[in-house]
């Protein structure tokens, strides 16, 4: 398996899924959340859970640069991470920051179009965990890759939901925009590099270029 | 009138000794420990409201509906103040070599006797102590002790003409002192408007000082207006200009986003906001949210400004 072949990869994708948890349990503990802690916690949820979806998003066009494919084994433990984030940002605002008054939170998904946006995200996230095992991607066959494309539309809707948390105007391009607008600058990118057209003319370039990399690797390699 | 603005002001004497307010930090401390726990703990709802502040038992400054002053930590560490950053944590630490001294406000436009007054000057008129409820359009709230004079002092100084209706209020552009101007996508500097019978009014302050100190520079030093009945950011900061006018100005939020940040912006709880709900509010320091009052709680002194306007429409 190739997951054997790169233990190392593999630890490093679990300690940075820990590290916003414990980032936050640190800064809690010592006094560094803001004085508006739930809020602070919220949003330092929602970030980690955004990480984890561009880099679950990131690794196929990733193994199209660089033909690194010991990348595709982590690909589901981000994914689940950013599951795992959202899940936690969402329970932050219900419970925690609305004391799960149902009524009100109703209201505010109803009227508020940037949470509506951020939970039909989240939402669009949960199938995917829930068929993330082994056992759905074989007997789902063709229809698990297809329903695994919502990551494509969660991604896009998460930056929208970011924007609009924002102090600004994402059509105006004024007010605090300049951070969602480079994060949607990189899903957008991470999508094209999807697009069959764009891989093939990626991974023929990269091929161009492969002979001396693998030269280089080999050399190292046999040290 | 003067009964009632009697219980918004407060003697110097009751301020809040920092020994009071620094175990109200501990609280906050324990308040996040909390909240983190509960998180992380299935997050049980009955985690949620349990914890009322202990300051509210009266030994520091409160306001005239009893809430509790925050602690002067809180007013001076969690503030929006995009001149310097985004980042409500970090503002003050990139406010803290900003340079408040000398300074001049230049007040002219519509007035007979235009002039312009260092801070000096300002602090000649009568200063008042008062505790007001600051209600952020993001939906946070404090109960904040200033000192400073009502702004009426400067302008019946200033003698207004007849033609003047608007009051503009322009920020220091500094970009040197003030990195976050450097983002283009705000058009600095900010600036503010009222209309000059709510600058008249005399809940209307500029305020010069914040728990008898000079005021601190996260808060807008050395001198920053405070509408404690309007959403935070109508409460412009180091401000250098007062312009009095005939149309009603431009302000730098509703430029930005029309639809979201009117002229006005009175807190009003029943006129809905794209972003936030402005039914309720989080007091800094609390753990549950509280029902936002109309008009910030204000509405016996200031509703009259507004008789016979659509709130809705005008916002």
């Amino acid at each position: 398996m190739k997951a054997r072949k790169f233990p190392t990869l593999r630890l490093l994708v679990h300690v940075c899924g820990a590290l916003p948890l414990v980032l936050i349990l640190f800064a809690a503990l010592t006094g560094q959340l803001s004085f508006n802690p739930i809020q602070d916690i919220e949003q330092r949820l929602g970030r980690a859970a955004l990480y984890f979806l561009v880099a679950s998003l990131a690794v196929t066009p990733l193994m199209t640069l660089t033909g690194w494919r010991a990348l595709q084994p982590r690909r589901r433990a981000l994914g689940l991470y950013a599951f795992l984030y959202a899940s936690l940002h969402f329970i932050t605002f219900a419970v925690v920051d609305y004391g799960f008054d149902l009524q009100e939170i109703g209201r505010l998904i109803l009227e508020k179009p940037f949470i509506l946006v951020g939970l039909l995200a989240g939402s669009m996230l949960l199938p995917l965990a829930i068929t993330s095992f082994d056992h759905f991607m074989r007997k789902m066959g063709k229809r698990w890759k297809s329903l695994h494309r919502l990551a494509y539309a969660a991604g896009l809707l998460v930056i929208l939901h970011y924007a609009w948390a924002k102090k600004g105007n994402l059509f105006t391009l004024s007010g605090d925009i300049v951070k969602p607008l480079l994060w949607g600058l990189l899903v957008v990118l991470l999508l094209v590099l999807r697009l069959p057209a764009v891989r093939k003319w990626v991974s023929g370039l990269r091929q161009k270029i492969a002979g001396s990399v693998r030269t280089l690797r080999q050399g190292k390699r046999s040290k | 009138m003067e009964n009632k603005l009697k219980h918004v002001a407060i003697p110097s004497a009751e301020i809040t000794p920092k020994s009071l307010y620094l175990s109200r930090r501990d609280w906050l401390k324990m308040a996040g420990i909390v909240s983190a726990a509960s998180l992380l703990a299935a997050c049980l709802p009955q985690a949620v409201g349990t914890g009322e502040p202990t300051a509210s038992q009266g030994s520091g400054p409160s306001d005239e509906l009893g809430g509790a002053a925050n602690t002067f930590e809180e007013i001076t560490n969690y503030n929006n103040y995009y001149e310097f950053t985004t980042d409500k944590q970090g503002v003050a630490p990139l406010s803290a070599q900003f340079r408040s001294t000398p300074w001049a406000v230049e007040v002219g436009g519509l007035v007979h006797k235009p002039g312009t007054y260092t801070l000096e000057d300002l602090l000649q008129f009568e200063q008042v102590e008062r505790v007001y409820r600051m209600r952020c359009v993001e939906a946070w709230s404090m109960v904040i002790p200033w000192t400073g004079f009502e702004l009426n002092k400067l302008l019946k100084e200033v003698e207004p003409m007849t033609s003047a209706k608007y009051v503009r209020f322009v920020t220091l552009i500094d970009e040197e002192q003030m990195p976050g101007q450097r983002f283009p996508t705000f058009p600095w500097p900010y600036t503010e408007g009222l209309r000059l019978d709510e600058a008249m009014q005399r809940l209307t302050i500029i305020a010069t000082g914040l728990y008898g100190e000079s005021l601190p520079n996260p808060n807008g030093a050395p001198l920053r207006l405070v509408v404690p009945w309007k959403y935070g950011f109508k409460s412009i900061k180091a401000i250098i200009k007062i312009e009095l006018t005939e149309e009603q100005p431009e302000t730098m939020w509703n430029t930005i986003a029309p639809n979201e940040y009117g002229f006005y912006s009175n807190v009003n709880p029943q006129v809905d906001h794209p972003r936030w709900s402005q039914r309720t509010e989080r007091r800094i320091g609390e753990l549950s949210r509280r029902d936002t009052l109309m008009f910030n709680g204000y509405e016996a002194e200031v509703a009259s400004l507004y008789s016979g306007m659509d709130l809705s429409i005008n916002y």
